[in-house]
């Protein structure tokens, strides 16, 4: 007897600030403006995904001491656009990410509280902490974080957060006009929380939300956050998209859950995926190489190294060899803002491996950066990438995919005309939602309880901003 | 004040009556503590979107220039500045940014103008929220900012303590020093968030295909915020919105805060009870604005009124002791309270406009009921005087309220330098 199948998520990430997103091209709008968030969120929900996503970043990235500028700049406030979403949309779940580190817990419980109302149940929460004091010059906390406490602090602010959601059981409320009683109990949203970041009391003032509490993301990767994510999220945004990789992660995320008495679907592994269509196998990959063009321009490329060289390296020709200089191994400087950077953890190695890689394939700056930086997923005819997306999930590599579209807004339209009906034909994929809350896309149930605190609460248990 | 009527070209007997400018406030069932027990009330649905869209939909059919909604960040109470445990009235509510965020997309014209906390948020977040509030309005976004002397929400948040404040030592020198200390910083405030708006230039978004440059970075700018309570460096995340400014308004009932207004605010919200207390505020405001520098800018200076609204004056007063002996108490307001028919309020209004008072925000009694009395029939009465829009006139707030979009503070800078 073959297995059932499994079901495919799907999300939409409407890229921010990012390198991805191909500006230049004629059809790429706005960014900014409502429409657009509009058009990709409406998009979204006409192809039955669970939620679209928003990342963050709290301080324009620079490069060399100035504001970085060869990219998409520029995004609007999370929770304020995903509020608005609630009312162009129906099903659609609304996930942000929300820096742990320069708010406070009550903010932003009721924020997400009041959009779990407003939108009938469909909030979700990305946690993550931020990673360095530039981001801290905005905020009136300032730098003050030590480096090695900000991960304790994400942690504890979930854990208030969730005490926040708890503390009305959503029965308070009873508004009998005839006896003039509006609350059952004058304690409603009582709580008390001291540790270590926090020492606050009070009363929440938000009732308890359809959810009960948002869905929480995570998006880690470290040994700590995986262990965070399998005692505390619901799902994770992996970065693993390919097959073996994705395949690894899963069962190593997965095997996790029964630590904390959790069943294996009660934590989805969504990856970030981008994905470029054609008519045809060969067009689409045609396809792909020009969109890779478009988005590492030979400026760019130049930046892109200067993350590993730590250096100005702007008197280098892009379609020139690689710089002959050795990287500047002293404190990183160059570039503040990125999380690329965390990627080139030993420059030494890299510029060692990218010298032979360019060497080898005869690669020019550009070429080097546009064959190693590649992160396109799924590019083919409509139906190679539906069955791709279908092979990777029943084969375990990934229980969805986030889809980010490299053009905003329409990039995701042709995905929903044309491959999201091919994954319905193949019985993977939800031809209309069985329910109205994020929660039921995504087949969680309410959390009973605040989950019992992580075991090694004093590392890192949640990943830094994307 | 600015002058929109247009001129008549043939000189009428009486000069042509100025128009004013109509807001209403949006607090939970209505203003009345009883409110939420009127039939018409919907207690279970104040938390709803549905809820929400109606009320503004509805201010929206009457004209009106903008909506405020309220928000604290504790739990809503019948004390000075504590909580009180009570049972009988409404608690519990959401937070006003996102209400108005979620409303805006599904109405065109009409202003919304949610409450802010200053002592507790980060003028960063909220500076990008309203900027997104404005996108997501096409350009109907404001604020209005408050300050939290509760004890228990400072409590909440755990980073300062707010000393108790009791009613009757208001004018003590110690509670008044707390109370500088909380206007000054929401001054400081206002300016960070007004800086960040001004943080892009609006043309700073260029898509430079041959640069390969997406933006200007020499029309970004840091603000470079340095003051007693915080410092920020911008610029902000979000481009300047449609408006330039949105609009920022603040409720003032003294000195201090009316110094606010003064330099701080597009809208005033005052409390006069008669006509001779509406021109003597209006005298201390416009001295501090011209102290402040801002003598040629327009500041508008709104009475706010609760308002009991009904065809017959008679019922407007039944409906009013009823719901004070629901609540066991005679209600009581920092502002007027109004009882009576349209034509009565109309009457009102006119009176204290003439006290130079440009507009009033209305705090209806039950919301359910007295909006829904302003839009049909309070609206048709100022209309037939000539003193109210027959139309919306503009598409942005700023256009309704008369107020030209300013030019960014770096761009003149630049300009000049």
């Amino acid at each position: 007897m073959s297995k059932p199948l499994k079901q495919i998520h799907l999300a939409a990430h409407f890229p921010g600030v990012n390198n991805t997103t191909v500006w230049s091209d004629p059809e790429a709008g706005s960014h900014i403006e409502f429409s657009s968030f509009a058009h990709f969120a409406r998009t979204a929900e006409r192809a039955k995904f669970d939620f679209l996503f928003l990342a963050e970043g709290l301080r324009l990235r620079e490069q060399g001491g100035k504001i970085y500028d060869l990219d998409v700049v520029g995004r609007p406030d999370t929770f304020t656009v995903l509020a608005a979403l609630a009312a162009v949309t129906e099903h659609l779940g609304l996930t942000g990410t929300i820096n742990s580190t320069f708010n406070e817990p009550y903010e932003v419980a009721r924020q997400f509280a009041s959009l779990d109302h407003l939108s009938g149940g469909r909030a979700a929460w990305n946690v993550v902490t931020s990673w360095d004091a530039f981001t801290g010059e905005n905020f009136r906390r300032g730098g003050f974080l030590p480096k090695d406490e900000r991960y304790s602090r994400a942690q504890e602010f979930l854990t208030t957060a969730n005490e926040l959601f708890d503390s009305w059981r959503g029965d308070e409320i009873v508004a009998d006009a005839a006896t003039g009683t509006f609350l059952r109990d004058a304690r409603a949203g009582a709580f008390t929380h001291q540790g270590q970041h926090f020492d606050i009391q009070g009363q929440f003032n938000v009732p308890r939300s359809p959810q009960g509490r948002p869905v929480i993301f995570q998006a880690g990767d470290s040994d700590e956050g995986r262990e965070f994510a399998a005692s505390s999220a619901d799902a994770i945004f992996s970065r693993y998209a390919t097959r073996e990789e994705g395949r690894a992660f899963y069962t190593d995320v997965k095997d996790r859950l029964a630590r904390y008495g959790r069943d294996r679907d009660q934590l989805l592994i969504l990856p970030a995926a981008s994905f470029v269509l054609g008519d045809t196998d060969a067009e689409a990959a045609e396809l792909a190489h020009e969109v890779r063009r478009s988005q590492v321009s030979g400026a760019t490329a130049i930046k892109h190294l200067e993350f590993v060289w730590n250096r100005d390296l702007s008197a280098y020709d892009p379609e020139g060899p690689l710089p002959d200089i050795e990287p500047d191994l002293g404190e990183h400087t160059i570039a503040r803002g990125r999380a690329q950077v965390r990627m080139y953890r030993d420059p030494l190695a890299t510029v060692r491996e990218w010298r032979e890689l360019a060497a080898a394939n005869k690669w020019s700056i550009r070429d080097l950066v546009i064959e190693t930086g590649n992160r396109q997923n799924f590019i083919g005819s409509p139906a190679t990438v539906a069955a791709t997306i279908d092979d990777f999930v029943q084969a375990d590599a990934a229980d969805g995919f986030i889809l980010v579209p490299h053009i905003t807004p329409g990039g995701l339209d042709a995905f929903a005309d044309r491959v999201v009906p091919l994954l319905q034909e193949r019985g993977v994929y939800r031809t209309e939602y069985t329910g109205t809350t994020l929660r039921d896309h995504l087949g969680l149930t309410e959390p009973a309880e605040v989950p019992a605190p992580v075991t090694a609460p004093a590392t890192a248990p949640v990943p830094a901003d994307r | 004040m600015s002058s929109s009527a247009p001129e008549s070209s043939s000189a009428p007997e009486s000069p042509v009556p100025a128009p004013l400018h109509l807001a209403v406030a949006l607090d939970g069932a209505g203003w009345h503590p009883a409110a939420w027990r009127e039939p018409v009330a919907r207690p279970r649905e104040l938390l709803t979107a549905a809820y929400w869209t109606d009320l503004v939909t509805e201010a929206e059919r009457g004209l009106l220039d903008f909506v405020t909604i309220e928000d604290a960040l504790g739990l809503q109470s019948s004390a000075f500045t504590e909580p009180d445990d009570r049972t009988d009235q409404v608690r519990g509510r959401l937070d006003a940014v996102l209400i108005a965020a979620r409303v805006a997309p599904l109405t065109r014209h009409i202003g919304v103008v949610p409450t802010v906390v200053a002592t507790h948020t980060e003028p960063f977040h909220l500076s990008k929220a309203i900027a997104t509030l404005d996108y997501v309005s096409t350009g109907r976004a404001g604020l209005r900012v408050q300050v939290s002397a509760r004890p228990n929400e400072a409590a909440h948040f755990g980073r300062r303590t707010v000393p108790p404040i009791r009613w009757e030592d208001y004018d003590t020198p110690a509670v008044q020093e707390t109370v500088a200390e909380l206007f000054d910083e929401a001054a400081d405030y206002v300016e960070v968030v007004r800086r960040l708006w001004d943080s892009w230039e609006d043309d700073a978004e260029i898509r430079s295909v041959a640069t390969g440059r997406f933006i200007d970075r020499d029309k970004l700018h840091y603000i470079d915020f340095e003051g007693r309570h915080f410092s920020v460096k911008g610029p902000s995340i979000t481009p300047r919105p449609p408006q330039g400014q949105p609009i920022v308004s603040a409720l003032a009932h003294a000195p201090l805060p009316y110094r606010l207004v003064a330099r701080s605010a597009d809208i005033g919200y005052v409390t006069p009870h008669d006509a001779g207390q509406a021109r003597a505020i209006v005298e201390e405001i416009r001295a501090e604005q011209r102290a402040a520098g801002r003598a040629d800018e327009t500041l508008h200076i709104f009475g706010d009124l609760v308002v009991f609204l009904d065809d017959d004056p008679a019922e407007a007063a039944a409906r009013r002791e009823r719901l004070d002996a629901l609540a066991g108490e005679p209600y009581t307001s920092d502002a007027r309270i109004f009882t009576g028919n349209p034509a009565q309020l109309a009457d009102l209004l006119q009176e204290l406009q003439a006290a130079g008072l440009s507009g009033f925000r209305l705090r209806p009694a039950v919301a359910g009921h007295d909006l829904p009395a302003i839009t049909r029939g309070l609206v048709p009465e100022l209309q037939r005087r000539g003193i109210f829009r027959q139309a919306y006139e503009a598409t942005i707030l700023r256009g309704l309220l008369g107020l030209a979009r300013p030019a960014n503070r770096y761009a003149a800078a630049a300009a000049t330098a």
